[in-house]
């Protein structure tokens, strides 16, 4: 009895607080039928955003990818003064509330900033710019394949990439041999948390941005301009395209567990 | 192809005791020698230094007198096997063993056609035909370690380290394994390091034992030496089960303190004073009452057999002490009036004496 009571309950909280949310956007959506909003999104300011942030985006999450590789292998497997504190540094991120990181970028680069006119000399644009709302990605989604790939690789290790290295391996032959198929699970799934993330930021990015529409808007910031110009349909035709992406983005990380699964059931 | 160590120190972070202090060692090209010791001795700490796996704080590693600085000297050169075989699971046994050719640089990599005539020959070398296409996750235990035997012996290295290769594998496939090792290295000439921690086992395959106790080497010598001539109490102990029986040198003789023990007359050469005389539990010997008065005050409780010899325990004063004889043995006395000694090896504070 308490079984279903409980499983009910959970049941129920998850459709409040998860379902319902996405749900009601896209009905929001779909208010004035398919075609009219589907029609919002052939706006040129639109068409940016989803642009910018695909971007944005595909940037953050390679660079990511490659760095947060490397910075999670160089924590795992060596020890060296200063790891721990390297360790809660590369939190930082998920804690610091995403406008404070932005607030830094904007007081490092900005026209006020520190390399402001520095910056400003050499024409190179940082704060208000794209390059500006990448940095901000950039902070905001660096823990997550840090943060996935180590554990596994703590699993993983060092006899194996010692045996390829006696073998003749090279460094990087190692990491690409050796070293990554072994973590490729935990490593698909922190891309995709890190692509989730990327794709929804707002905070920071808002920081940065200036609010440029058709420049530097990407879609949580035209979303949120959107409404304010009581643009409804618009507005949730936007937001029910990015929290499709983003969740797509989270679907596929159980795709492995289905194959596995599916491989399984005909074998 | 030779390896020699000389003076290699490795410090541990933060202990007084260091890993390695001042080992050296010579192997000459062709010999198979087993390291041995309890744990924490230094013996996979060496064998890795050899390797170059760690670095050390001072000392060097020559390979046929040629200095090796780093693990590329040695790359290809040295096949490592680990303790838990470490193969690369997401490969196929194929590919796990051609992985030291494929990794070379493209110059030097031999066409895809001879890697897999190569792959091949091993695998009918460590008798895997029709493994190749396996992952290393469906073998047991004793094919994954001939997998990482055949994966270290991909690039034709002259030197083969061997860090507790038998340690995970059950007793019966561990003996056969044991002795087919050692046809392999006597077919492909190579020189070869065990680690292991069965004393058994290293004076089985191996034709010198290297004895380490606390990151130094105690003795390095043929089995037979070793057997003969334990350099210290250790070696003997650790060697295989031993009795001693403390006492005293007079005038040539030693007494034991045990009363049951007889006195026996020493080599020359072992000066009067306190020592320590030890014995294997099949080198001592019941004497036989003389005459109907002698007190019986031993007797030998049976305990069964093991490889040919009768196993008893003998109670002496406060402690019960192993002794065995020959299952074969006619007249197996069990019962007497006092202890033969007279075969054991004699220690002076801790030292072999001559």
């Amino acid at each position: 009895m308490t079984r279903y009571v409980v499983w009910a309950a959970s049941w129920l909280f998850i459709l409040v607080m998860l379902v319902t949310p996405p749900a009601l956007v896209l009905t929001e959506a779909l208010k004035d039928g398919v075609g009219a909003s589907l029609l919002t999104l052939s706006d040129p300011d639109a068409q940016a955003a989803i642009w910018l942030t695909l971007r944005v985006s595909v940037v953050a999450v390679t660079l990511n990818t490659f760095f947060g590789i490397l910075a999670a292998w160089v924590l795992v497997k060596f020890r060296f003064p200063g790891r721990q504190f390297l360790q809660i540094v590369v939190e930082l991120p998920l804690s610091i509330s995403p406008v404070v990181s932005g607030l830094v970028w904007l007081l490092l680069f900005g026209a006020q900033g520190w390399f402001g006119p520095l910056l400003e000399r050499w024409n190179i644009h940082i704060v208000f710019a794209v390059s500006g709302i990448i940095l901000a990605t950039l902070f905001v989604t660096l823990p997550y394949v840090v943060r996935t790939v180590m554990p596994v690789m703590e699993v993983q290790g060092r006899d194996a990439e010692e045996a390829a290295v006696l073998a003749g391996a090279g460094f990087w032959q190692v990491l690409w041999h050796v070293t990554l198929p072994g973590v490729r699970g935990a490593l698909f799934s922190g891309v995709l948390l890190t692509t989730a993330r990327a794709l929804g930021e707002f905070g920071a990015v808002s920081v940065v941005s200036g609010h440029i529409p058709g420049e530097t808007e990407t879609m949580p910031l035209h979303i949120e301009n959107l409404y304010n110009g009581y643009q409804s349909v618009a507005a949730f035709t936007m937001a029910a395209l990015l929290a499709l992406m983003a969740m797509s983005a989270v679907l596929l990380r159980s795709a492995p567990d289905w194959l596995a699964r599916l491989q399984e059931k005909k074998a | 192809m030779s390896i020699e160590v000389c003076n290699l120190v490795r410090l541990a972070p933060g202990a007084r005791q260091p890993l390695l202090d001042n080992v050296s060692l010579k192997v000459p090209d062709g010999a198979f020698v087993a390291l041995v010791g309890p744990s924490g001795a230094g013996k996979t700490t060496l064998l890795r230094a050899i390797a170059g796996l760690d670095n050390c704080d001072s000392g060097s590693v020559l390979l046929d007198d040629r200095p090796m600085t780093s693990v590329k000297d040695r790359a290809g050169r040295m096949g490592f096997v680990f303790q838990n075989y470490a193969l690369f699971p997401h490969m196929t046994v194929a590919r796990n063993i051609a992985f030291g050719l494929d990794v070379q640089p493209r110059a030097e990599r031999p066409a895809r056609s001879q890697i897999a005539r190569r792959v091949e020959e091993l695998l009918e070398l460590m008798q895997l035909q029709g493994m190749g296409g396996k992952h290393p996750a469906k073998l047991s235990g004793g094919q994954r370690q001939r997998v990482a035997l055949a994966r270290a012996l991909a690039t034709g290295p002259r030197v083969l380290l061997l860090d507790e290769p038998f340690g995970a594998l059950d007793p019966i496939v561990r003996r056969s394994i044991r002795t087919w090792l050692r046809e392999l290295h006597d077919t492909l000439g190579l020189t070869t390091i065990l680690v292991t921690h069965d004393q058994e086992e290293a004076l089985e395959v191996a034709d010198r034992i290297v004895v380490m106790q606390s990151g130094r080497i105690v003795q390095d010598a043929s089995p037979m030496d070793l057997d003969e001539q334990p350099a210290t109490e250790f070696v003997m102990e650790f060697l295989g089960e031993a009795v001693s029986f403390p006492g005293e040198v007079r005038h040539g003789r030693m007494i034991p303190d045990d009363e049951l023990a007889q006195p026996f007359v020493v080599p020359e050469g072992v000066t009067d004073g306190p020592v320590v005389a030890m014995i294997r539990p099949y080198e001592m010997r019941i004497q036989k009452p003389v005459s109907e008065q002698d007190i019986l005050s031993l007797y030998a409780v049976p305990r069964g057999t093991r490889n040919g010899y009768r196993h008893y325990t003998l109670q002496l004063g406060e402690r019960v002490v192993p002794f065995y004889r020959p299952v074969n043995e006619a007249d197996v006395q069990v019962q007497g009036i006092a202890l033969d000694i007279s075969r054991s090896r004699l220690f002076r504070q801790g030292l072999l004496c001559v």
